[in-house]
């Protein structure tokens, strides 16, 4: 199927809930977050679109004052087909329900954005820190990140504009 | 041998029954300790140059007359002894320090005492007992409490996996394997390594050499049965998982260094010349030549019998430089449902052959 | 009263231990030898690739990605490069294609060697391993002939390559290749057909396909399970869909369809499969410039895009997001070392420690790789 199409089929069975936004490209679709796992179960288990392979899960931050995102690229081994879902959450307080179990790669990947955007997985069954270590303070990845002093008593350097590193 | 001759011949000079024992075990024991100690030195190298002539490397260069310009590396395995003796002997802060440090003297013993009745030549074997087959075997096993108590002391539980593995696998192949040495008893009618050897004198069909090995074919079985079970006695590959690095880092030995560690070393190979020598003994012909009749006197049976040992020895390198490692289950799968049996069955077939024929 | 049960016993594998491929800490539950459940911690080597990249020109995060997967960097190289200019909508010349081609495939059976003989090492044969590694050298050379470097390459740039081919290099890699084909034989001959070696791996850690598409599993680990995915074969890149070659999946060969066997035996059938299509790149490398005209500052148009690439481990896919200035604003890489991964958990229950080590080295991973 085309992106078109299964964008289609994503508004047929679940109208009202993609979201229309400019600058997005045409594999590209963004969704409504609050009934997200049973779309994406319905992703994954309708014959005609089938995606049961969750490419890759990407985190991304829009900006100072912007929302978070969480995007799935999905891929069908059976239909040879794919999509982006763009799901937004909000800055203070980001969460979306977690596809970990109809996924399985999910566990990892979400962990992952957990640890470097603090985008809270709700159902995820082991929601830990992947890469950081488990004290690791604030979310790395986010554009108003400010980097620790010091981590157990080690300096953590910083970087200079002008200077480099200190 | 020796030990009976020297008290005999200190019986000529005086009568001091145990100071003349005590001598006498003691002029014996000093070159077999230097046996033991040289034949770890030269296995060693030889291992290594084995290993890397197998894997198309050419092993250690720098080392030996004329330092970094040496050809062989031939004195590699002493820079080796001198870094393991000035290493700092370590031992873990939690360890239980008592067994710990006695672990290594365990094991180094019970592969001292087994070399005292190796039959080296006709003259030349420390003990002579006339239970010598039965005695190897005994002294074999103590060598696994040690290995335990290394394991238990280290308080590393890589340790403890590899003491338990070792425990389960020696205590396992001990039993093909004496399954197996009973064959050239049954054959010999005698558990003395010295008349054992002798009973192999001859030929066989006027070519081969009256051997053991070549005397039936239940015997030519037992003897890889009995070969195979002494290599996974002795903890090399393919068995060598109490301490297969990959997994268990350094099974038993994880804690150890420097010259406790070393201990360790020349204990294994100690044991390997133990093993072969029985091998050599009971199946081989012992210091018996190959041709019979020709180059049999004198030096010649040490020589033959040298020869079958390293040949024996080498044959356990090439095992370990080829195979993979079986798992533990395959391992006791091996022994206990495939070697037992056959052993078991070659008990019984050279029995009926021996009623036949014999 | 329940069954009695004897006290479970944690284990820490690493983070310094001789099978772990790297940095990598496992802490397996078990009951003597019998594994329970394995809880992975990474990250002992995270280097934040990732928020590097955003602080960096587009030109510059090229050697990052080398050092990620260190075992296969032009194929790293490789798959930013290829997202980059589909982010650009533009072309390279055919050369490019061609030389971009040889030194993937070149990476690639280098880090097949190295994998099948860490592989064996896992396993206790040590002497197939020093064999192949002798092999990876001359492979390496090549490398070095080229762009100086042996292990990090920082070779492929966006538009282009950082030098031609040297003198003489289709001749040289044609005698490689002559000399290595018959070698494969005797590879197979000192590890493969080992009878020990297939009682090792052959039904062992058996990942079904659902399982291994469900958890992500790309690459030869996925085709061991027996599924035809090949990015080179189905989202071609670059020029692959010129070339003529087969896809190896597994087939059970001496045990379960996707046991350990099957993932190391398709490995050793791509290695011949790499081999045929060096012959027909070499064969067919046109002449030409290497070096697409470009600003110095990359300014790629706003707009995201996320194209994989099959690197030695699997689907290695970047996530590139611009907004319009010379550096990332978002760089993602979706590493096939990270996903294989995951799945040691599922397989791994019910086997001994052991087969952990046996199927931790069968999905060949990439400490660098995961932890980024």
């Amino acid at each position: 199927m085309t992106s078109a199409e299964i964008k289609a089929a994503i508004d047929s069975q679940y109208p009202g809930t993609i979201v229309e936004r400019e600058d997005l490209a045409d594999h590209q679709v963004e969704l409504k977050g609050d009934q997200w796992l049973d779309m994406a179960t319905f992703l994954k288990n309708d014959p005609n679109l089938s995606f049961d392979q969750l490419e890759c899960l990407t985190g991304v931050d829009t900006g100072e004052d912007g929302p978070l995102e969480t995007r799935y690229n999905l891929h069908s081994m059976e239909h040879r087909h794919k999509i982006e879902v763009v799901i937004s959450h909000d800055r203070e307080n980001p969460k979306v329900a977690s596809i970990e179990q109809l996924w399985r790669i999910g566990d990892w990947f979400e962990r992952e954005t957990y640890d470097m955007y603090g985008i809270v997985y709700e159902g995820h069954r082991d929601m830990r820190r992947i890469l950081c270590p488990d004290d690791w303070e604030g979310w790395p990845l986010r554009k108003d990140y400010e980097g620790q002093e010091s981590y157990h008593g080690i300096v953590v350097p910083k970087m200079k504009e002008e200077d480099g590193w200190e | 041998m020796t030990v009976d001759m020297l008290m005999d011949w200190f019986a000529t000079i005086g009568d001091f029954p145990i100071l003349s024992f005590l001598l006498a075990v003691v002029i014996s024991g000093v070159p077999l300790f230097l046996v033991m100690a040289l034949n770890a030195m030269v296995a060693v190298y030889v291992e290594r140059k084995v290993s890397a002539f197998m894997m198309d490397r050419i092993g250690p260069m720098g080392q030996g007359p004329g330092l970094h310009a040496g050809k062989w590396g031939l004195l590699q395995t002493a820079a080796d002894a001198v870094k393991l003796l000035v290493k700092e002997d370590t031992i873990p802060e939690t360890s239980d320090k008592l067994l710990f440090k006695m672990a290594p003297f365990i094991i180094f013993i019970g592969a001292f005492l087994g070399l005292a009745a190796v039959p080296f030549s006709s003259v030349l074997q420390v003990a002579d007992f006339n239970v010598g087959v039965f005695y190897i075997i005994a002294v074999g096993s103590i060598g696994v409490i040690g290995i335990v108590m290394a394991g238990w002391a280290s308080n590393n539980k890589w340790s403890l996996y590899g003491a338990m593995r070792s425990a389960a696998q020696i205590i396992s192949y001990e039993i093909p394997a004496g399954l197996s040495i009973i064959i050239p008893i049954m054959m010999a009618g005698t558990m003395n390594l010295q008349e054992m050897i002798h009973f192999q004198e001859g030929n066989v069909w006027g070519i081969l050499p009256n051997w053991i090995i070549f005397n039936n074919p239940f015997t030519f079985i037992a003897f890889f049965i009995f070969f195979i079970s002494a290599v996974a006695e002795t903890n090399r590959t393919p068995f060598d998982i109490p301490e297969a690095e990959s997994e268990l880092v350094a099974g038993w030995m994880t804690e150890y260094s420097g010259f406790r560690w070393a201990v360790f070393f020349l204990s294994e190979y100690a044991n390997m010349l133990v093993v072969s020598g029985l091998a050599v003994a009971g199946f081989l012909g012992g210091w018996q030549s190959p041709i019979p009749g020709m180059f049999d006197t004198g030096a010649w049976g040490l020589f033959w019998f040298m020869s079958k040992l390293i040949f024996l020895i080498f044959v356990m390198m090439w095992f370990r430089w080829t195979f993979p490692r079986l798992r533990v289950d395959q391992l006791m799968h091996v022994c206990w449902k495939v070697f037992i049996p056959i052993a078991m069955f070659n008990i019984f077939g050279v029995g009926i052959w021996k009623l036949i024929f014999g | 009263m329940g069954v009695v049960k004897g006290d479970q016993m944690i284990l820490n594998i690493g983070p310094q231990h001789p099978s772990t491929h790297g940095v990598l800490r496992l802490e397996v539950m078990t009951d003597g030898e019998i594994v329970s459940e394995i809880r992975p911690h990474l990250g002992y080597l995270h280097r934040c690739f990732e928020k590097h990249s955003e602080n960096v020109t587009y030109e510059q995060v090229i050697p990052f990605t080398d050092r990620c997967d260190y075992l296969a960097a032009m194929n790293s190289n490789f798959g930013y490069v290829v997202a980059m200019e589909e982010l650009m909508e533009i072309k390279v010349p055919e050369r490019v294609d061609y030389i971009r081609i040889i030194m993937g495939e070149l990476n690639r059976i280098a880090s097949h060697l190295l994998a099948l003989g860490v592989y064996g090492l896992d396993i206790g044969a040590f002497t197939p391993f020093l064999y192949m590694l002798r092999d990876r050298e001359r492979i390496l050379d090549m490398f070095e002939y080229t762009c100086g470097a042996r292990l990090l390459y920082n070779y492929m740039w966006v538009g282009g390559v950082s030098h031609d081919l040297p003198k003489d290099f289709e001749k040289i890699c044609i005698g490689f290749l002559d000399y290595f084909e018959p070698q494969i034989e005797e590879y197979n001959n000192l590890l493969t057909y080992n009878k020990i070696f297939v009682e090792r791996t052959a039904d062992v850690g058996v990942i079904p396909a659902d399982v291994a598409v469900s958890y992500g599993v790309t690459g030869p680990n996925l085709r061991g399970s027996g599924v035809k995915w090949d990015v080179r074969k189905d989202e071609p890149y670059s020029i692959y869909d010129r070339f003529e070659f087969d896809v190896p999946v597994g087939d059970g060969h001496f045990g379960t369809l996707g046991d350990c066997f099957d993932r190391y035996w398709v490995r050793m059938l791509e290695i011949k499969e790499s081999v045929k299509i060096l012959r027909q790149a070499l064969k067919d490398i046109p002449g030409g410039d290497v070096h697409q005209m470009l600003p110095k500052k990359i300014r790629p148009p706003k707009g995201s895009v996320y194209r994989r690439t099959e690197s030695p481990r699997g689907d290695l896919g970047y996530y590139i997001m611009s907004d319009g200035t010379p550096t990332p604003y978002r760089v993602k890489m979706r590493s096939p070392a990270f996903t294989a991964l995951s799945v040691l958990d599922e397989v791994s229950r019910g086997w001994m420690i052991s087969d952990v080590i046996a199927i931790l080295g069968s999905l060949d991973i990439v400490l660098g790789e995961i932890d980024r």
